[in-house]
């Protein structure tokens, strides 16, 4: 637990690792599309806190924190976009579930 | 000189290839090119006789004429033509009798369907004989004689359907054959030794002495055996009596006058290289031959038969007088012989034609339905059966007392020649007119046959009348100019020259006095016998004596057997019937080589077959099938060796491809999970590096 | 100090949320529930913001990601519960080997952080960065700015097409 000592950039960069790695194995394990969107999520989230950390410890302007701004912006429409997806897949094959979406399958 | 010689020997050889080129298609089918090219070859033949015998008139006389004829590196060959006083009488004897054959043949052989070809072959051997008779050294010889061995082969089994014709024709050639390979060893050992071909370097050599001892025995014995072989010296005479199975001109041409002599002539043209032992050897196959022949030819019913019989043991008595020393005398024989002995079977020609019938016992009284052959045919048999007055006397006394003269120079054993040519003459006598009686005179046999006889056309009877007169005029004038062939023909001596003078003996009359020559040459010649002038002299009366007494009682024992009647031949076969039999079987000499070579020659034969097949062919057959295996095992390697390789290769490949695929789920998060981890991956090694 | 301490502790219980709520989000069965962990989640994230001297951004965070995105999931897992109700179940294998994805990337992305030497500033003053932010918006990165709104309604457009087709393709 001295790891996590909001003075030093290491631990926030615990959390941000820890939820890269999290949200990673949710978009390679999860079967239903939403929960690996919910992985996607958290994996933009990490970096956002990594950005923002680095801008704090290391930076000498703000350019970190405009830029997580900017990645919360583009998540927003990409969470949009992917759910339109998921209900026209849901709409076409019936089926949420990722294993059974394998048209692309040779 | 050389010219003419060239057309005595060319005429024949064109005759041939005229002959066989278009005999077909000429008038009369060709037989006048026959007949004219050997009439005047006969007649150009008689005149270089003439201008040699009575022109020249020297018993030393020889001319050769030569050119290259074949160059290998140190050997080379000439080609070229002897002649001597020898060579002359020969040309006349050949051409002479060639041209009656040929003229006769077209009488007899009228309306064969192979007429043309018969003439093509009958100028062939003549051109054969003469190329023999004329050529200059070992090896013109030995092409020649092989060729006349060819030529006998062709006209013997002219009439090729019948099997006994080819049988015989395979017999002649094959005995001869055996014969020949003795001469080619001993022109083998001469070239080895003396190293020319040639008669002059041979006979060089033999007198410097290189070629002496056990091998000149040897080279001499060689070369006699071709002499056995061709004259049907006893133990190779048994081709002859089945010679008898070609045309009757064909065996009066070959069989009696010319190729049969030529075994005579070659023991004549090469004396000098025969040494004493061989001589003796010589002496003795002649004599025996002589006596065994004509005893024999008591018991033989086929005209021709006799006949045959009748040639061999004339030919022994030539052979032996040679062995003996008398070179002039069996020489001299040889030529009378030539005469009445192809009358002989002329006229057995003009029998045979008239009664279509060989056997004697089938024959008789034919002396009112063919006058001119019974003339012809009687003054022939008084030549052969050595009545005085007539040819064959001379010749026959001549070899009488050159034998009876070596007996005496020698002793012993050596009498034995002179002994058994004695009886033989008598024997001679008796089956020659026992062959005479029984065709022409008493009753007729056959009566149909009989009827159908009738005299031959002149064709025919002309060659006869002609070979006739030359019964009496060979000698010359009988008892007037009876000595010309002595004075021209004398044996060769080594080293001296030939005296032209020699004492006047009335018969043959050896050159050099031997006994003055203080080197005998241990080679030969006649330089090399013993015999001298008082031995001849001292033999003459009795030989003579012995002559007329053996023939007389010959011709008496015929008459009275088969003129008479009055003794029975059959009553004396049943008497003398183990001796009859040997005779009448000709001595089983055939039955005796049949076991011993023929069969001994199949069995090789049979067992080189077996060989063939078993082993040559196993072999070839096995190379066969193992090459066939090896393609199957070849093949296997491809279809399952390189295929395989290659279908392997592909189905890996393919594997490969199969498994690969798998990477495809058409997944979305296999694919994160997939470059995800690779890139871990990199990171890690690029961590642990 | 206390107040050192009480710093820390919050600091400590927020990091605790945050990832303890993540950890629920990726093992939940229950997608419901996973989609409320997500928000705890996302509000955790927004306290390490305010650690993190980003006022701002942490209200951002709070109004557009919880506020927003959330809603559009919890939208979204509502709407199609009915085929999500039978929980899905997850391939072992599958498992397995994003464990050991998970590890992977845990270990390698530690190693990297915890052993470079990062060039720090030192502790500066923690001062609202709200003005500086639009300050920098209208200025320096304006483009951006006008960019990202385009952007925004060009998705929003999107989605519905998207949506919407499917409606109507039926």
């Amino acid at each position: 637990m001295s790891i996590l000592d909001p003075t030093n950039l290491n631990a926030y960069l615990f959390v941000s690792t820890v939820l890269f790695a999290l949200g990673s194995y949710a978009i390679v394990s999860r079967r239903n599309a939403v929960s690996v969107l919910m992985g996607i999520e958290l994996v933009l989230n990490s970096a956002n806190v990594n950005f923002v950390a680095f801008s704090r410890f290391t930076a000498t302007d703000l350019r970190g924190q405009l830029f997580a701004i900017f990645v919360i912006i583009l998540a927003a429409a990409e969470a949009a976009v992917a759910l339109a997806i998921i209900l026209a897949i849901y709409h076409n094959f019936n089926t949420i579930d990722v294993n059974e979406i394998d048209s692309l399958r040779d | 000189m050389l010219q003419a010689l060239l057309v005595i020997l060319l005429l024949p050889l064109a005759a041939f290839v005229i002959l066989t080129a278009v005999g077909r298609r000429l008038p009369r089918q060709g037989d006048v090119v026959a007949v004219g090219a050997n009439l005047a070859a006969f007649a150009v033949a008689a005149l270089v006789f003439v201008q040699v015998i009575f022109g020249i008139h020297d018993p030393g006389f020889h001319r050769t004429w030569q050119m290259d004829y074949l160059r290998l590196g140190s050997f080379h060959l000439e080609m070229g033509i002897w002649l001597d006083n020898l060579t002359a009488c020969m040309l006349v004897v050949v051409t002479l009798v060639s041209s009656m054959v040929n003229l006769f043949s077209v009488g007899y052989m009228a309306g064969d369907p192979r007429y043309s070809r018969y003439f093509a072959h009958l100028s062939l051997f003549t051109f054969s004989m003469l190329g023999l008779v004329l050529a200059h050294n070992l090896i013109g010889l030995y092409v020649f004689w092989e060729l006349v061995g060819l030529t006998s082969y062709l006209l013997i089994g002219f009439w090729f359907e019948k099997h006994s014709a080819s049988n015989a024709a395979k017999k002649a050639f094959l005995t001869t054959r055996i014969g020949d390979v003795g001469m080619f060893i001993g022109i083998l050992i001469v070239a080895w030794k003396i190293g020319d071909f040639t008669y002059e370097g041979v006979f060089a050599g033999i007198a410097r002495g290189d070629l002496a001892g056990s091998l000149l025995t040897l080279a001499g014995v060689g070369l006699f055996l071709g002499a056995v072989g061709k004259s049907a010296q006893v133990p190779l005479h048994v081709w002859l009596p089945d010679a008898m199975e070609g045309p009757t001109p064909v065996s009066a041409l070959i069989h009696a006058a010319t190729m049969v002599a030529a075994g005579v002539y070659l023991v004549g043209r090469l004396y000098p290289v025969f040494n004493l032992e061989a001589f003796w050897i010589i002496a003795l196959v002649g004599s025996i031959t002589a006596f065994l022949a004509a005893t024999i030819a008591i018991t033989a019913t086929d005209i021709k038969k006799v006949l045959a019989y009748s040639t061999i043991s004339q030919l022994g008595y030539m052979i032996a007088g040679l062995g003996a020393g008398a070179f002039t005398a069996g020489l001299f024989h040889l030529w009378t012989h030539a005469y009445f002995k192809a009358l002989l079977f002329l006229g057995a020609g003009s029998v045979i034609h008239a009664v279509h019938t060989q056997e004697m016992f089938d024959m008789g009284g034919l002396r009112r339905k063919m006058p001119i052959t019974f003339a012809t045919m009687l003054v022939a048999t008084l030549a052969i059966s050595g009545v005085p007055g007539l040819s064959g006397f001379f010749s026959k006394d001549a070899i009488l007392a050159g034998t009876l003269a070596f007996g005496m120079a020698y002793g012993g054993v050596r009498y034995l020649p002179f002994v058994l040519l004695l009886v033989a003459a008598g024997i001679t006598a008796f089956y020659m007119f026992r062959l005479f009686f029984v065709t022409f005179t008493g009753q007729p046999r056959d009566h149909h046959k009989f009827d159908h006889a009738h005299e031959s056309p002149r064709v025919m009877t002309i060659p006869l009348i002609v070979l006739a007169v030359m019964s009496v005029v060979s000698v010359g004038i009988p008892f007037v100019t009876d000595h010309w062939f002595a004075e021209v023909v004398k044996a060769p001596v080594l080293g001296a020259h030939a005296e032209a003078g020699h004492s006047p003996a009335a018969e043959a009359s050896p050159a050099a006095e031997p006994s003055a020559a203080a080197e005998h040459s241990p080679a030969a010649g006649h330089g090399a016998f013993a015999v001298t002038h008082e031995h001849e002299h001292a033999a003459h009366l009795p030989a003579l004596a012995g002559s007329i007494l053996m023939s007389g009682l010959g011709i008496l024992m015929a008459y009275l057997t088969y003129g008479r009647g009055v003794v029975s031949a059959a009553a004396w076969s049943r008497y003398l019937r183990p001796l009859y039999l040997l005779l009448k079987n000709k001595y089983f000499f055939d039955e005796v080589y049949q076991v011993l070579v023929v069969r001994t020659v199949l069995l090789l034969a049979g067992l080189a077959r077996l060989f063939d097949i078993y082993v040559v062919d196993a072999m070839v057959n096995g190379a066969g099938k193992l090459s066939a295996r090896l393609a199957w095992f070849v093949g296997g390697v491809d279809l399952f060796g390189v295929d395989g390789l290659v279908n392997g290769l592909a189905q890996t490949v393919i594997g490969f491809g199969r498994a690969a695929r798998k990477v495809q789920t058409g997944r979305l998060q296999n694919y994160v999970y997939g470059f995800m981890g690779i890139l871990l991956l990199i990171v890690f090694v690029k961590m642990f590096r | 100090m206390g107040g050192e301490f009480f710093y820390r502790l919050v600091f400590t219980g927020l990091s605790a949320v945050t990832l303890a709520s993540a950890l629920v989000v990726v093992s939940s069965r229950n997608l419901v529930r996973s989609a409320f962990a997500l928000l705890f989640t996302l509000g955790g994230i927004a306290g390490i913001y305010v650690y993190l001297a980003a006022d701002f951004l942490a209200a951002t965070q709070l109004l557009v990601y919880v506020g927003g995105i959330l809603v559009l999931i919890l939208f979204g897992v509502m709407l199609t519960n009915k085929i999500v109700s039978v929980e899905l179940y997850q391939g072992s294998a599958r498992v397995g080997r994003s464990i050991l994805l998970f590890a992977g990337l845990l270990y390698v992305l530690f190693s990297v952080f915890f052993n470079t030497e990062w060039r720090l500033r030192g502790r500066p003053e923690m001062e609202s960065t709200v003005e500086s932010i639009g300050t920098l918006f209208m200025t320096d990165f304006l483009l951006p700015f006008e960019v990202v709104s385009i952007l925004l309604l060009a998705a929003l457009i999107g989605a519905v097409l998207i949506a919407r087709h499917e409606v109507r393709g039926k």
